[in-house]
């Protein structure tokens, strides 16, 4: 019986072994991320939207967005917790959700705003010749038209925010990140594979899924 | 309809885009802005519905300026077309075509009968394209679509801005066909940019030939074609306008100010042409077949009379043309 055999057959069996665990930790990572990229797209896309119309904005906020991009996320995680200390939240739940946030926001901006700035000028200049308010050439035809490519910056929001939220079990915010810093801490390797895989299926399973909302909303217009 | 009163475009204080111009469109009337590249033409269109700012004079439809109406409603009462034909990609062709209507607040109904009612005019089967999208259609379908879509809230001006440009030639020609077409039965007053000579003939009842933003002449295209005001008209209406001219005037014309010959049974070289053919086609004729004599008819097959190459000849010099036709007959 060699040793990756046995390996497997121990990391199979902690998954028969912890069933309830770790659905728990993927309902809390998914909590956690999905929260964050829901309140990322509520900022990002109002906001790319509008940087549109304000150019020297754009390149401050843009930038500035990819600044937060290049921390590494072990750092962000570590800034926001002084900062939440002020208010007593600087361990759990609340810095890991403001950092992800932050980190949603450079694909969802830059997507929304590349998107909308990359609307055919020919199309726009007819939305606004045949009568349409701002409002009406946004909603009506613009969004509709950049749909694909601003759900395209929550998808590599989203994937990349499960990747990273592992990071935020080291400041006791939970998810399956947990059974890798406590797999680490106590040397239990079977621990540490399951919590690898269990973060893969999740963040491969979310990616289908927006992959395939994202041709939901894709107008039948398009090709 | 229109009226256009010392119009000024000037861009960051200096440059020029449109210096002075004015003329007045009546209702019903097409009118081309004829012009090289960016001789102001473009932006002479675009003031109407506000779509470009005007620096200085007045632009009024219906004696009302344009300055003092809201320029959503003004826009949702003037047809729009251009070249590209800015369909929405992301609506189907019903939905594109009664956009502006929607806007409007129409009821279903309503926008339904009128969707039917304008695709049977251009030829479109309703149902058929009702829920295609822009991309599945043919250029020459899309700027049909296009020109629906200006249609649809029944306005009474339409500006169209190089509408059938982005389409090959022979397209272009049925397309300009059928839209001459729908405008007998609509009478629309239309605004219509074109670089291009022979279409500004074709399309315009009258032209305004502009020059570097400034206005040279505003005339029916015959008058253009005979009288070019100076040198700029008529280097561009060209070397060849004699020949343009032909296009503009019809057998029915010349039956009217000139008199028939007998026509002659003993010719053997004899064609019929109906009254309503151009002189173009009437010469080419002549020309290309050695015709000695061509009897022109009615719609009703009634011999009208006989005419041969002097005859065309001569209606074009009585019309005022100040160069005769240079080869003999």
């Amino acid at each position: 019986m060699n040793k990756n055999s046995n390996l497997s057959r121990e990391v199979i069996g902690y998954f028969q072994d912890n069933v309830q665990l770790l659905i728990e930790l993927t309902v809390e990572h998914v909590q956690l991320v999905g929260l964050a990229v829901i309140v990322a797209i509520i900022i990002g896309v109002p906001l790319g939207i509008y940087l549109t119309t304000n150019e020297s904005l754009a390149g401050t906020v843009l930038n500035l967005a990819g600044v937060i991009m290049t921390i590494p996320s072990i750092a962000l995680f570590g800034i926001m917790v002084p900062i939440f200390s002020v208010i007593n939240q600087g361990i759990g739940f609340l810095p890991a959700f403001v950092a992800l946030i932050l980190y949603s926001q450079l694909p969802i901006i830059r997507n929304t705003y590349t998107a909308i700035k990359n609307v055919d000028p020919q199309i726009r200049d007819a939305a606004e010749g045949i009568g349409m308010k701002t409002s009406q050439r946004l909603f009506r035809v613009e969004i509709p038209n950049t749909l694909p490519v601003i759900m395209a910056g929550v998808r590599t929001a989203v994937v990349l925010n499960i990747g990273i939220g592992v990071i935020a079990a080291f400041i006791g915010a939970g998810g399956l990140g947990e059974l890798i810093t406590q797999g680490i801490s106590r040397g239990n390797q079977e621990m540490i594979i399951a919590g690898s895989i269990a973060i893969s299926i999740l963040g491969i399973s979310a990616d289908i899924i927006l992959r395939f909302i994202q041709t939901l909303l894709t107008p039948k217009g398009f090709t | 309809m229109i009226t256009y009163e010392n119009v000024s475009k000037v861009y960051n204080g200096e440059v020029k885009a449109v210096d002075d111009v004015s003329f007045h469109v009546e209702a019903g009337e097409t009118v081309v802005l004829l012009g090289p590249s960016g001789c102001g033409k473009t932006t002479l269109l675009r003031m109407v519905n506000g779509l470009e700012s005007i620096t200085n004079g007045d632009i009024q439809i219906d004696g009302k300026s344009t300055s003092a109406l809201n320029k959503i409603d003004l826009r949702r009462n003037i047809g729009y077309v251009i070249q590209s034909n800015g369909l929405f990609p992301n609506m189907n062709i019903e939905q594109n075509v009664t956009v502006v209507p929607d806007l409007l607040g129409w009821d279903r109904k309503k926008k339904g009968d009128r969707y039917n009612y304008l695709m049977d005019l251009v030829g479109l089967n309703p149902d058929q394209f009702r829920k295609r999208y822009p991309h599945e259609l043919s250029g020459g379908q899309q700027q049909r679509i296009g020109v629906v879509r200006a249609l649809a809230a029944d306005p009474p001006v339409m500006l169209m801005d190089e509408p059938f440009g982005a389409l090959d030639p022979i397209i272009r020609e049925r397309v300009q066909d059928e839209f001459l077409h729908i405008q007998q039965e609509v009478h629309k007053t239309i605004l219509f940019v074109s670089h291009d000579i022979d279409e500004a003939i074709k399309m315009g009842d009258k032209i305004a030939l502009m020059k570097d933003g400034k206005l040279m002449q505003y005339d029916p295209p015959a008058d253009m074609l005979s009288q070019p005001k100076n040198d700029f008209v008529s280097q561009f209406v060209g070397q060849d306008r004699t020949l343009k001219r032909l296009n503009i005037h019809t057998l029915a014309d010349l039956v009217q100010v000139m008199d028939l010959n007998e026509s002659d049974a003993t010719i053997e070289e004899t064609k019929e042409l109906l009254v309503t053919s151009s002189l173009r086609d009437t010469l080419s004729l002549i020309l290309d077949q050695q015709v000695r004599q061509i009897i022109v008819v009615d719609n009703k097959g009634n011999n009208l009379g006989a005419i041969d190459f002097s005859i065309v000849k001569d209606y074009l010099s009585t019309r005022g043309g100040t160069e005769s036709l240079s080869f003999s007959s």
